[in-house]
């Protein structure tokens, strides 16, 4: 079992990207949760999403206290201190950052394998809106694989409709462009 | 045979009553409400389901409408969570002892103050007592399948009483995951459409709720509680026929590794899964633990509890609720008065756990676990205890 935390903020999609990725799971005939940090939803607030996809039936309701991989959509939370608590230290971070991988790992502190890329100027300039929680899935599926890219294309147009191609074009751009260091 | 779907757990509740074709939904469409009657409500005006949505001003007028929708004869459904269930709370004792098979979803929710939107068991054990049939879901699958035996009892003409289907809020409610969604043909052969015995019909007039004088009230509630009781066999019985035709089975009271188990978990709702996972773990570490689950939570399944736990040194029972005044939680003050009647007397441990969206973990269990043997082996007593509390 993988289990992934989300960082975003209210508004950014953090939730959503955990579930495009469970129903891609899912889509696999995987098994899968997603779920937010409950509680009422406010734009701008600091929030967490969580993960697990496994090849077994899931039998748990607990939260994600260690993650193997987490995933930051806002640059502006790499400092917060929150990130790196509980991450494995075999664990993956994927931080969406224009920094590189050295200071990103001097704001957040994780010094294990990082994935990094610069989602907010590739959701600019595909999206016209710097909302990454599509893109930062392609960045999450180079780092961490868990499942095969062409599966979250299904919950991409469904979620997205028309504007799927857009969302599915910036994830693959995110995956070619991300870099990783062990 | 049903598709394999991906899906919030909410919105499966959702497609069940879709399924199960509910003639009537009427509920209050905002806070404390979920994604439930949300969703229910887009079906109605996208016109995937034929149904009249009444979107009411509050909770007691939400089940008062189900009342009267009830007594016209039409397949009902309604929805709510913690202050929405206490506000409905005079009006579900009308339901039941009018004999009226609404369905409805419960998403367990606290109860203010202070104010909380997050999980426990406080709103349904507030409503222990009001002569409903009441069912405890694990995971999505179970809220899919459970909604749907609800409809089918409720309405059972041995049964006439109203169902509710609790589920954990958040935990559950909020949660997306793979399930099993059933055809509608298959729902449409388990559950054939609603033949009330007796409706409010200008043609053949009757009267209900009538005055109960001194004379008869104590025979009507003898009724009630013979009616309760009786529709045991019929819930079992439409398990039984929902294992045949949609290949989930489920029990009253179910078990796990409770072979020659000391000590045995007593679990309701989604707690059941992560006690599951821990009570794996501390088998394979040589612990003899094992646990029983509460599926069917009213009528209280006496016999089959007793059986589930025969033999067992020690219970552990989880409440995720409280009893003010009294030191034990809900579930724990009834075993106990249970287990005293039945002349059996293992040692039960009560723990209070995940009040108010405090998460509850493996590593709680295995400390409760913990506590327990040695309590018992210090003839201690373990009641009301608040796990993770900060004093």
């Amino acid at each position: 079992m993988i289990e992934v935390r989300f960082h975003g903020r209210g508004g950014q999609g953090a939730v959503t990207s955990a579930e495009l990725m469970a129903l891609a799971a899912i889509g696999e005939g995987k098994y899968a949760q997603a779920f937010p940090s409950f509680g009422p939803e406010r734009r701008g607030a600091p929030l967490q999403a969580f993960l697990r996809i496994s090849d077994q039936p899931i039998r748990l309701r607990e939260k994600i206290y260690e993650p193997d991989v987490v995933l930051v959509l806002d640059p502006a939370l790499l400092a917060s201190g929150g990130v790196k608590v509980g991450l494995k230290p075999g664990g993956t971070l994927v931080a969406n950052s224009s920094k590189d991988i050295a200071a990103v790992r001097g704001e957040c502190g994780f010094k294990g394998r990082t994935a990094v890329v610069d989602a907010t100027k590739i959701a600019e300039e595909e999206l016209g809106v710097p909302i990454t929680n599509t893109t930062m899935l392609g960045a999450l599926l180079k780092a961490a694989g868990l499942i095969q890219m062409e599966s979250i294309k299904g919950p991409l147009e469904e979620r997205f409709g028309k504007i799927a191609e857009k969302n599915w074009k910036a994830l693959k751009r995110a995956y070619a462009e991300t870099k990783i260091e062990e | 045979m049903g598709r394999r779907v991906g899906l919030e757990v909410s919105l499966a509740c959702a497609e069940a009553v879709k399924l199960c074709n509910a003639d009537v939904i009427a509920a209050y469409p905002i806070t404390p409400q979920t994604h439930i009657v949300e969703h229910l409500a887009e079906l109605v005006a996208e016109g995937h389901l034929d149904a009249e949505f009444v979107p009411v001003e509050s909770e007691h007028s939400a089940m008062s409408a189900c009342v009267g929708s009830a007594a016209a004869g039409a397949r009902t459904f309604t929805s709510t969570s913690s202050q929405g269930l206490a506000l409905m709370h005079e009006i579900l004792f009308i339901t039941s002892s009018l004999r009226l098979p609404i369905v409805m979803a419960v998403a367990n929710r606290s109860l203010s103050a202070p104010i909380s939107i997050w999980n426990d068991h406080s709103d349904i054990m507030a409503e222990r007592d009001i002569g409903w049939v009441q069912t405890f879901a694990e995971n999505g699958q179970e809220v899919l399948d459970l909604m749907i035996h609800a409809f089918k009892v409720g309405e059972d003409p041995r049964v006439n009483l109203p169902v509710a289907v609790n589920m954990d809020g958040f935990i559950l409610t909020h949660v997306i995951e793979p399930m099993v969604m059933p055809d509608q043909a298959e729902v449409d052969a388990y559950l054939p459409p609603y033949k009330p015995s007796q409706w409010l019909n200008p043609a053949q007039p009757i009267s209900l709720g009538m005055v109960g004088v001194p004379e008869v009230y104590t025979e009507a509630k003898k009724a009630n509680l013979v009616a309760l009781e009786d529709s045991y066999p019929a819930i079992v019985e439409h398990w039984e026929g929902f294992a045949k035709a949609f290949g989930r089975s489920y029990q009253p009271i179910e078990s796990h590794r409770t072979d020659g188990a000391d000590t045995l978990f007593v679990t309701m709702g989604s707690l059941g899964e992560t006690c599951m996972s821990a009570v794996d773990q501390m088998r394979e570490d040589g612990r003899s633990v094992g646990q029983v689950r509460i599926r069917l939570w009213r009528p209280f399944p006496v016999d089959d509890f007793l059986a589930a736990i025969k033999g067992a040194k020690n219970l552990i029972v989880l409440d995720r609720a409280l009893c003010p005044g009294i030191l034990a939680g809900p579930v724990a003050t009834e075993l106990r008065a249970l287990l005293y009647a039945k002349g059996v007397r293992p040692f039960v441990a009560n723990f209070v756990a995940g009040l108010g969206g405090r998460d509850v973990t493996r590593t709680d269990f295995v400390a409760m676990l913990d506590k327990a043997e040695q309590a018992a082996a210090d003839g201690q007593e373990i009641t009301c205890q608040m796990v993770g509390v900060k004093e």
